[in-house]
């Protein structure tokens, strides 16, 4: 599969939307790198799994969806949290444990939620999430809204019961719901092939489900964006959820500071090549697109992270008191009376 | 006011608020069309039709799942988890996703959802359908848990618990289901977290829940005709929240607790609200509190075995004996 040649059906794809799937993934790759930073200077604790390769998933889906469609990513899910809008210092302020936090600290880097944007939780624990969107879907299904809910997750998460179960409700009924894999290879330290039964992990398995096979190029922003537009045009008008395969990788390593020594040389090298932000530069060029635009996206981004970034160092840590609040409803952690 | 089944009240709380609330919707294995394995939502599906009232797959996790998405989004889901032995398939919704997402959200999101599970012994079923887990759920912060002892309370904290914005673990006792009492007929609403003062005495208090309720009332109906012991007991209704103000008040007043719990020994609710008691009623208790329960052990099929290890009348009533000398 070739990387830079756009597919016929991307080709009219007005300059807005071009533009945008540019800004989206080159902030999402200035806010990883910068987050990456922060962790080795320790201003980020815990840890943190970085999409830095996948830019042009979460860019694709982000620009295809509607204000009000939901979004469920796992763990690694910077990059979709932000694609729904979430500013880069609520971001980092989450990942720093400070009071500007999206969650104010509380739920960390795993578990980034913007309700307001519609990312409706990132999950830690695999394939959780595919059901629950199943379910927000269910809820849009019955609502009658025509929104869409997307399932983001990675390429191990196809080898747990969720998965499944996730994708045989949802064709049963007809959900309106887009399960996306993003399959970078490894799952954690272990490459994907040695512990699955097929080689294309979530393409090979729609068959099951009675869904056609989608396996696409996850680095080339456009065939996403497509691709993205597709589902959840199938979705709104009653067509049952999608299940697409996106062929990517990570830049760096699983999660902290890993150095993902366990995969060959030569396969990073060749990826590298096929960095989707660089990819897609050189695409928007050879479109006539002035670079002088792109330059001013790049400064324009980066600006904005240096403000994000010294707010953020600048925001307090949160009150002591929240750490008993909204464990009920009523917004406290009583139990008992 | 009506003689209902307890199971007929678990059906008549659902349709009270699917007919008050179009954001009620129902999910399970054989829960619509057949009315469920227990006939706990028999006549559900014909009243309210298909797109509210769902068979599910064989699939714990994606009716769970299913049910926190529809939650999250401005349903109010009741799902039902056909034994509550079969949680622990789905375990990660209960531990880690429903009562979490408020939390780790900072209140950004909610669940509010209602797990029905038909809970505990008295079938013969066996070690992997007879349990009584209502322990496991108390474990766990940001949930609520629920398990009614007879229909009039079946209705109105179902109907609670679907109201609650909070996730709500309910438990329906097998070996209840068919027991009859007055029901209220109407709309009916009990609040979560009131305990029942069913007896007052002054010799002892017995806490009891569930299936222990009418054991613990049996009980103390016997102690008081044949051997002198005159006992308060105490339906506790919900573990979570906790009424600890009656728990405190009744212990007190006799100073000889009791708690009956069908759960295994080890971490049953009861130790908790006997380590409560002591803590905040010391100067009142006159002696050991006494926890009578299933033995630590998986719980056996055969009648005989079954019968043997959970608690019994005449077991509640030998310890409470024992315990007063008398
Ligand atoms: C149920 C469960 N099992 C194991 C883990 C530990 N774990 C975290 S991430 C991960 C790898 C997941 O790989 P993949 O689904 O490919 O996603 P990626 O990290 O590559 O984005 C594992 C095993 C977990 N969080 N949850
Ligand atoms: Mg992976």
């Amino acid at each position: 599969m070739s990387s830079i040649a756009p597919p016929p059906s991307a080709a009219n794809i007005p300059e807005a939307t071009r533009l945008e799937l540019y800004r989206q993934m080159i902030e999402i790759r200035y806010c990883e790198k910068r987050a990456h930073d922060m962790f080795l200077q320790n201003l980020v604790k815990g840890t943190s799994h970085l999409a830095l390769g996948h830019e042009a998933v979460a860019a694709g889906f982000g620009v295809a969806m509607n204000k009000d469609d939901y979004t469920f990513c796992t763990y690694r899910g910077h990059h979709h949290t932000m694609a729904r809008g979430a500013s880069m210092l609520s971001v980092l302020g989450e990942l720093m444990g400070r009071q500007c936090g999206l969650m104010k600290g509380k739920g960390g880097s795993m578990h980034l939620t913007s309700a307001e944007n519609g990312v409706m939780g990132s999950y830690a624990i695999v394939g959780a999430h595919l059901p629950i969107a199943a379910g927000a879907a269910w809820s849009a299904q019955y609502r009658g809204t025509k929104q869409v809910a997307a399932a983001f997750f990675g390429d191990g998460a196809t080898n747990i019961g969720a998965f499944h179960e996730a994708l045989n409700l949802a064709c049963v009924w007809k959900l309106p719901v887009v399960f996306v894999c993003e399959n970078n290879g490894y799952m954690e330290y272990t490459p994907i092939g040695a512990v699955t039964a097929v080689a294309n992990p979530a393409a090979d398995r729609a068959s099951a489900y009675d869904l056609p096979r989608q396996l696409i190029d996850g680095n080339d922003a456009e065939v996403v964006y497509q691709a993205a537009c597709d589902a959840y045009a199938k979705a709104r008008a009653g067509g049952g959820p999608s299940l697409i395969e996106c062929l990517t990788y990570r830049h760096g390593g699983h999660s902290r500071a890993d150095p993902g020594k366990y995969r060959p040389k030569d396969e990073v090298e060749e990826w590298m090549k096929k960095d989707p932000v660089v990819l897609y530069r050189i695409r928007l060029l050879q479109a006539g697109i002035a670079e002088a635009t792109l330059d001013e996206i790049d400064a324009t981004a980066m600006a904005k992270l240096e403000a994000a970034t010294e707010a953020a160092k600048a925001s307090p840590p949160p009150e002591l008191a929240s750490a008993y609040t909204d464990v009920y409803a009523d917004g406290g952690a009583a139990w008992r009376n | 006011m009506a003689q209902l089944t307890y199971r007929d009240a678990v059906s008549a709380a659902i349709a009270q608020e699917m007919l008050r609330d179009s954001r009620v919707v129902l999910l399970g294995e054989d829960a619509a069309a057949a009315g469920g394995v227990f006939k706990t939502t028999v006549g559900l599906f014909e009243q309210f039709g298909p797109t509210r009232v769902r068979d599910t797959p064989i699939s714990e996790l994606a009716i769970m799942g299913a049910a926190m998405g529809a939650a999250m989004t401005g349903l109010r889901p009741i799902a039902e988890i056909m034994f509550s032995d079969f949680l622990a398939c789905c375990w990660d919704y209960v531990a880690n996703q429903f009562p979490k997402t408020r939390y780790m959200s900072d209140g950004q999101l909610g669940v509010p959802l209602v797990i029905r599970t038909a809970n505990g012994a008295g079938a013969r079923f066996g070690a992997q359908h007879s349990q009584s887990v209502e322990n496991w759920a108390m474990a766990i912060p940001g949930l609520k848990v629920v398990a009614p002892s007879n229909a009039a309370d079946a209705k109105g904290l179902l109907a609670a618990s679907i109201r609650d914005p909070d996730p709500v673990i309910f438990f329906e006792h097998k070996n209840l289901l068919g027991n009859k009492c007055e029901v209220p007929d109407g709309e009916y609403v009990l609040p979560l977290g009131q305990a029942a003062v069913l007896r007052e005495g002054k010799d002892a208090t017995i806490i009891a829940l569930a299936a222990m309720v009418p054991r613990a009332l049996k009980a103390a109906e016997t102690l008081a005709a044949e051997h002198g012991i005159s006992a308060t007991v105490i339906d506790l209704r919900c573990l979570v929240p906790l009424d600890t103000k009656t728990i405190l008040e009744h212990s007190a007043r006799t100073g000889r607790v009791f708690t009956v719990e069908e759960n295994p020994r080890l971490c049953g609710w009861g130790a908790e609200i006997v380590s409560i008691i002591q803590e905040e009623a010391f100067s009142s208790i006159k002696g050991p509190m006494v926890r009578i329960t299933t033995p630590h052990i998986p719980l056996p099929a055969a009648d005989r075995l079954e019968d043997e290890v959970i608690p019994s009348v005449a077991r509640i009533i030998n310890e409470v004996r024992k315990a007063l000398g008398k």
